[in-house]
């Protein structure tokens, strides 16, 4: 088996494709089933979201997975317009009337168009999230409660003088929440017994040992992001842009997979009578069904 | 008048091939590298041929005028092909294949050829299963076969109604291997315009490229002419656009004798003329009559009615029909040889029974056979009691299978559904069975030249039997040349490459150039088709379905006209030197002004009538064909000498030692 | 009927070419497209004219010559047809028809409509055949019993009449769905099982060296197939290339 045929016959070029395609689509079940859990309100579907998140970029099967996912995407993507490109100078000299609709779906003709329009998306979509959940910086999941505590003894009736005081925890990978700050009543100042070090560990300003690991907020990124505010944090101004572009490429992604997803089937050879209108079927309800599902996320955010 | 030597060797008729064969002689696999062989034409005959041969060795050039050797028109063939098999058990062996196959063609064709025909004609199907050709199976897996007119046995195999597709492709990939291999080279989009011959041998020949226009001259040891047949020279005809007899008429112009031109094949069942723009005739494969009845109306107001359009086929009810062929031929019924069953359709039609705005076709009738396929399969399914519509979608499912690309064919160009309403059909020309004369071993009178397949004369006599034409074209080049040839070219292990800057090829050359530049400076004001419609008129009008002295004294004349018009009024555009289809054309239409005269010419000679060739003076008094074995038992061979008018006749007496000569009887 | 016809007209290989507009008159419902197009030529020799090119040869739409991209359509409008077998009943009194050569790099254009399709053929002579020698001695053709369902496909895959309308259609102008038909028809049998991996392995690359370009699965090469030509033998094609593929040495 000569490598050239692996990789520069144009059949296998399309298997690549497809088995590439494919292992997306998986990967699109799994990032949706993680991005679901944004429809679970309050503080505890954000600790479920970022406690997700975390486990996503910590678990080794989840990252090996994820270099295959980058991998595929770069593939696919390389390979796709490389077969574009050699396509678009198998005819050079273009018909004055063509009829294709005629004959085969616009989804079919455009899959490199399409495919580049969610490579652009891909990209803004990691530096919005990926990138700076990996790289840039996001505050830690933290809440401020106020508690009503006991702040002293009244001299004269011995009374246990209460008050509600701000205390602000850090959510820890331990799963507990932990108190680092509070909000002295007098100065109207945030003390901190804790300092923040290497992004997300937590150590004791006192004894400067580590403490414990913080989850970062994704969550409150991604609310801010599509124009919620939910902890205080920043609000996207151009919201409803993001949510349009967002929802935009979603219908792209459900045009490329409308075709994509039997096409893979048929590039890999698996066609029978009985089973490709299923496969068809399937496809169709996979195309539509997830990325609706994608795009229901930031539209129900933005408009809860 | 001369006696020709058909070289029939000697010996019992089922030993003369075996014994030939092993007493022939041979030429060793390095001698074969030395020597070329032209193939004009990849149809059957020539796919095969250049297959074969280059499979031995020899260097191939192969030609045709078509883009791809894939094309030749023997990829239209249709019904099926014929196999001395007995894969029925129906009582079918090489000898009865023989015998049908001289009688289907009314005691005009050489026994010898005809045995060594049925001989091999089993090998081939053993051959194309090897190439992978699909022809159809039954549920057990084996092969299947159908019937043929002229033969009470099945023997036909087929792949539905496309077998000449099948078979060709099968030839096809054959010559496609040897192409890969460098041992074909193969000239698409050439057409030979003159054989070239050296002291009396053939030895190359002269092409014009159509691509470029350039005249290309090539050598070779030996050449093959596989051209085709002539049907075109009727204008309409059931053959391709291109289908020409040039090749063919250039190698008879150069000495090769030309062979009962007037032996014409008139088909039965094509789709009949609709109107003056046509510019070709389709084919209703023959085999469609194992299924279908042919009928007109008995009474002639219905007739009427029904071309006037006051009344529908599917009106007239079975005892109103009249099934003639049924009615005249009880034993083969509607599987008549050709040439009966045409002019029993002729005769209906001229006697005013025709259907047809035209009134120039007669019905073919599917009905009962859905019906019949229907409760059959009903009774298959269990279901007996299912409805008549049932039946009836039961039985066109069955008839799908079998012809469902000739019933779609037909409601393509005539709009008609004919699963509903029966198929009009009309006799059109369709083959030709006289070409060019060749001996025992397929070559002509011109030493080193050979023609095979429908282009020479040599297995259908007066009539060529329904999947016969496929059989021999391929027996011709895959089990016969190969042989043949290699006892001429044993000669010629020694003669080196033939140089084409020989003065023959330079004489040659200049002579067909010639020739065109006279056709191009001509300017005239009517253009190619004019001429050739008119001839095609003159031809079908009076050396057609039936023949008498004074039209074919009529038609001489006429032809000789339209040649001189022709050459002093013709118009073609372009240049010489491009891409030029009007060009193309003009040069075969010259050969088919020469020919058409010398098929009349031939048709006046033969005072008789025998399968294809009907002269209304000689009928019996049932209007059948009258054979005169006493005076016509020959091959007429003319000679050219400069015009068709002055051809010289040569006879080759046909004798006949294994069968005996009776009147044809299908009755 | 009266037409308007917009017919690529291009001199030479080396013409730039362009459409050009005719009238035509006088057609009837019952005329072939090809009647349609003599007439035309008939017309313009009278004229003086260069009449137009095109490939034609059969008419009856088997052998697979003509090859006309009409309006927006390879071989017009109607369904399992070839261009020859197009009859002017499709069309309809005063309508405008375009009428444009096959266009690929693979193909190109000789002159106005008619294009040198050589490389189908250079595809086959690649691979496509039984590498059987003709001797007379090849076993009994019913020796190998094959499976009428395996017949009948390998013979539905054989029916291709090597037009190239495929390649015309398909966005991408790939050849894939010939290429497939002749693999198929002979990895559906048992003579043809046995070279099966080279032949698709060879067949594949020449098609690729040819300059058409790779399939997307479109299926516009199915629908305009005058045979029918089904994808399942795409399909299997790209079963066939798989195995050969992982097991070729
Ligand atoms: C519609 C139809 C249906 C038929 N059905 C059957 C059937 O069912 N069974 C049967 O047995 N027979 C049938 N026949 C008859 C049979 O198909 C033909 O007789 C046979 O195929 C002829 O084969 P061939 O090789 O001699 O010629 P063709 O197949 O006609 O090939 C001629 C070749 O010669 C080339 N050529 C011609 N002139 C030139 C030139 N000047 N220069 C270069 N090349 C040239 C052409 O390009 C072509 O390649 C049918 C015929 C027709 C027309
Ligand atoms: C989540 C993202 C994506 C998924 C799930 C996905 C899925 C698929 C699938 C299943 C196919 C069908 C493969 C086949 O026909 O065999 C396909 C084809 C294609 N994809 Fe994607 N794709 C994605 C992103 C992209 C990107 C970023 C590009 C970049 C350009 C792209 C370009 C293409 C192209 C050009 C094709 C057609 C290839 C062909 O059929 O030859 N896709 N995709
Ligand atoms: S597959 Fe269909 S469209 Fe393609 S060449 Fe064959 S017959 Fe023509
Ligand atoms: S001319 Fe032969 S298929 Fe159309």
């Amino acid at each position: 088996m000569s490598k050239s045929v692996i990789l520069k016959s144009s059949i296998a070029k399309k298997y690549w494709m497809a088995f590439t395609g494919l292992f997306l689509c998986l990967f699109l079940v799994g990032h949706l089933l993680g991005n679901l859990q944004l429809f679970y309100a309050g503080e505890e579907g954000r600790r479920a979201f970022n406690e997700y998140a975390y486990f996503m970029q910590h678990n080794l099967l989840i990252k090996v997975m994820s270099y295959v996912t980058y991998l595929s995407i770069l593939f696919h993507a390389i390979d796709g317009l490389l077969l574009a490109f050699q396509n678009k100078k198998a005819r050079p000299v273009q018909y004055a009337m063509n009829k294709a609709s005629a004959n085969s779906s616009s989804a079919s003709r455009q899959m490199a168009l399409l495919g580049s329009i969610i490579l652009i998306f891909i990209a803004t979509h990691m530096v919005n999230f990926w990138g700076k959940m990996h790289f840039g910086e996001i505050p830690l999941h933290t809440l401020t409660k106020a508690v009503n505590v006991p702040i002293s003894q009244d001299p004269n009736t011995g009374q246990i003088v209460k008050a509600d005081i701000e205390f602000s925890y850090f959510l820890t990978t331990n799963g507990e929440y932990k108190q680092y700050a509070y909000k002295d009543p007098k100065t109207k100042l945030f003390e901190s017994q804790m300092e923040v070090r290497e992004e997300t560990k937590l150590f004791d300003k006192n004894s400067n040992l580590e403490v414990a690991e913080g989850y970062k907020d994704l969550h409150s990124v991604v609310m801010g992001f599509f124009g919620k505010s939910a902890n205080g944090n920043d609000v996207n101004e151009l919201a409803w842009l993001a949510v349009l572009l967002y929802t935009i490429s979603m219908a792209v992604l459900s045009f490329h997979l409308m075709h994509g997803f039997a096409s893979a089937f048929q590039t890999l050879g698996l066609r029978h009578p009985r089973y490709t209108a299923i496969i068809k079927n399937v496809g169709m309800g996979f195309a539509i069904i997830v990325p609706a599902a994608f795009a229901a996320i930031p539209l129900y955010i933005f408009f809860k | 008048m001369s006696i020709l030597d058909s070289k029939i060797p000697s010996g019992e008729l089922n030993q003369k091939w075996s014994s030939y064969k092993d007493h022939i002689r041979l030429v060793n696999p390095a001698n074969k590298r030395n020597i070329d062989i032209i193939v004009v034409g990849t149809g059957l005959a020539g796919g095969s041929a250049s297959a074969a041969l280059a499979e031995l060795g020899y260097n191939v050039k192969s030609f045709c005028f078509q883009d791809s050797p894939r094309r030749a028109h023997s990829i239209a063939a249709q019904g099926g092909i014929n196999a001395a098999k007995n894969y029925q058990g129906d009582g079918d062996s090489v000898f009865r294949l023989f015998y049908d196959t001289v009688k289907g063609g009314d005691y005009r064709a050489r026994e010898a050829n005809v045995y060594r025909l049925a001989e091999v004609s089993a090998s081939i199907i053993d051959q194309c299963v090897a190439q992978g050709v699909p022809f159809a199976r039954e549920y057990g897996g084996l092969l299947d076969n159908r019937s043929f007119g002229g033969s009470q046995v099945s023997r036909t195999f087929y792949a539905k109604g496309q077998t000449g597709q099948q078979l060709l492709l099968g030839a096809y990939s054959a010559m496609s291997r040897q192409i890969g291999k460098g041992k074909i080279q193969m000239y698409n989009r050439h057409e030979m315009l003159d054989l070239v011959l050296v002291d009396g041998k053939a030895r190359g020949i002269i092409a014009r490229n159509l691509v470029t226009g350039s005249l290309e001259r090539f050598s070779a040891h030996a050449v093959v002419i596989a051209s085709g047949g002539y049907g075109n020279v009727f204008y309409l005809s059931t053959n391709a656009m291109g289908s020409n007899v040039s090749a063919a008429w250039k190698v008879h112009k150069k000495g090769a004798y030309f062979a009962n031109p007037c032996y014409t094949q008139i088909h039965p069942t094509c789709i009949p003329v609709s109107g003056d723009h046509q510019s070709k005739l389709t084919l209703m494969s023959e085999s469609l009559r194992n299924d279908g009845r042919i009928w007109v109306p008995k009474n002639l107001e219905d007739s009427k009615a029904i071309r006037e359009g006051r009344m529908k086929p599917t009106d007239i009810t079975d005892e109103n029909k009249d099934f003639f062929l049924e009615r005249r031929y009880p034993a083969f019924g509607n599987l008549v040889p050709r040439d009966v069953a045409s002019r029993a359709a002729k005769e209906r039609c001229d006697a005013g029974f025709g259907v047809n705005t035209t009134g120039e076709a007669v019905y073919l009738d599917f009905a009962s056979a859905i019906e019949r396929y229907g409760r059959e399969k009903a009774r298959m399914n269990h279901d007996g009691e299912a409805s008549i519509e049932i039946i009836m979608d039961l039985g066109a499912e069955v008839v799908k299978a079998k012809y469902g690309n000739l019933f779609q064919m037909y409601y393509k160009i005539v709009d008609q559904d004919p699963y509903k309403t029966p198929m009009m059909i009309y006799p059109a020309v369709h083959y030709t069975m006289g070409g060019v004369w060749v001996d025992y071993n397929l070559m002509t009178t011109i030493t080193g030249c050979y023609a095979t397949g429908e282009a020479n004369f040599s297995d259908h006599g007066a009539n060529r039997l329904g999947a016969s034409a496929l059989m021999q074209g391929l027996a011709d080049g895959y089990f016969v040349l190969p042989y043949t040839i290699a006892d001429y070219l044993a000669d010629d292990i020694r003669t080196g490459k033939i140089s084409t800057d020989l003065p023959e090829f330079v004489q040659t050359e200049n002579d067909v150039k010639a020739n065109i530049e006279r056709l191009m400076n001509i300017k005239g004001t009517k253009t190619v088709d004019y001429f050739h419609k008119r001839l095609g008129k003159i031809m079908w009008d009076k050396v057609g379905m039936a023949r008498n002295a004074e039209g074919l004294n009529w038609a001489i004349a006429e032809i000789q006209k339209l040649r001189e018009e022709f050459y002093s009024n013709v118009r073609i555009p372009g240049t010489v030197d491009s891409f030029n289809p009007e060009l193309d054309k003009a040069n075969r239409v010259c050969d088919f002004l020469e020919l058409g005269e010398l098929m009349a010419k031939d048709a006046l000679d033969r005072e008789e009538s025998c399968g294809g060739h009907f002269r209304e003076e000689h009928q019996t008094e049932e209007g059948e064909a009258q054979r005169n074995d006493d005076k016509y038992a020959y091959v007429a061979a003319w000679e050219y000498t400069g015009k068709p008018s002055e051809a010289i006749l040569h006879k080759e007496a046909l004798v006949f030692d294994n069968i005996k000569l009776v009147q044809r009887s299908y009755k | 009927m009266k037409l308007t016809l917009k017919i690529w007209r291009q001199s030479g290989p080396n013409d730039k070419g362009q459409i050009v507009t005719y009238p035509i008159d006088n057609i009837e419902g019952d005329m072939s497209f090809l009647d349609m197009m003599d007439v035309l030529n008939e017309e313009l020799i009278v004229k003086g004219e260069d009449p137009v090119a095109f490939d034609h040869d059969c008419r009856e739409g088997i052998c697979g010559m003509c090859s006309l991209f009409i309006n927006g359509e390879a071989h017009g409008p109607d369904r399992a047809i070839t261009t020859c077998q197009l009859h002017m009943r499709k069309f309809s009194d005063g309508e405008t028809i375009y009428i444009e050569p096959w266009r690929a790099k693979a193909f190109p254009v000789i002159k106005d409509l008619v294009v040198d399709r050589g490389a189908l053929d250079r595809v086959m002579a690649s691979g496509g055949f039984v590498s059987v020698n003709t001797s007379g001695n090849t076993v009994d053709a019913n020796a190998i019993p094959i499976s009428k369902i395996d017949a009948d496909k390998a013979f539905e895959a054989a029916t291709c009449i090597g037009c190239g309308a495929c390649v015309a259609s398909c966005v991408n102008a790939s050849a894939m769905l010939f290429v497939s038909a002749k693999v198929s028809q002979l990895a559906l049998l048992p003579q043809g099982k046995i070279e099966a991996t080279e032949r698709v392995l060879n067949m594949v690359r020449t098609m690729d060296e040819e300059g058409f370009g790779n399939c997307t699965n479109t299926g516009a090469c199915a629908v305009e197939c005058p045979k029918e030509i089904s994808l399942d033998n795409i399909a299997r094609m790209n079963r066939e290339y798989f195995k050969a593929m992982l097991t070729s040495e």
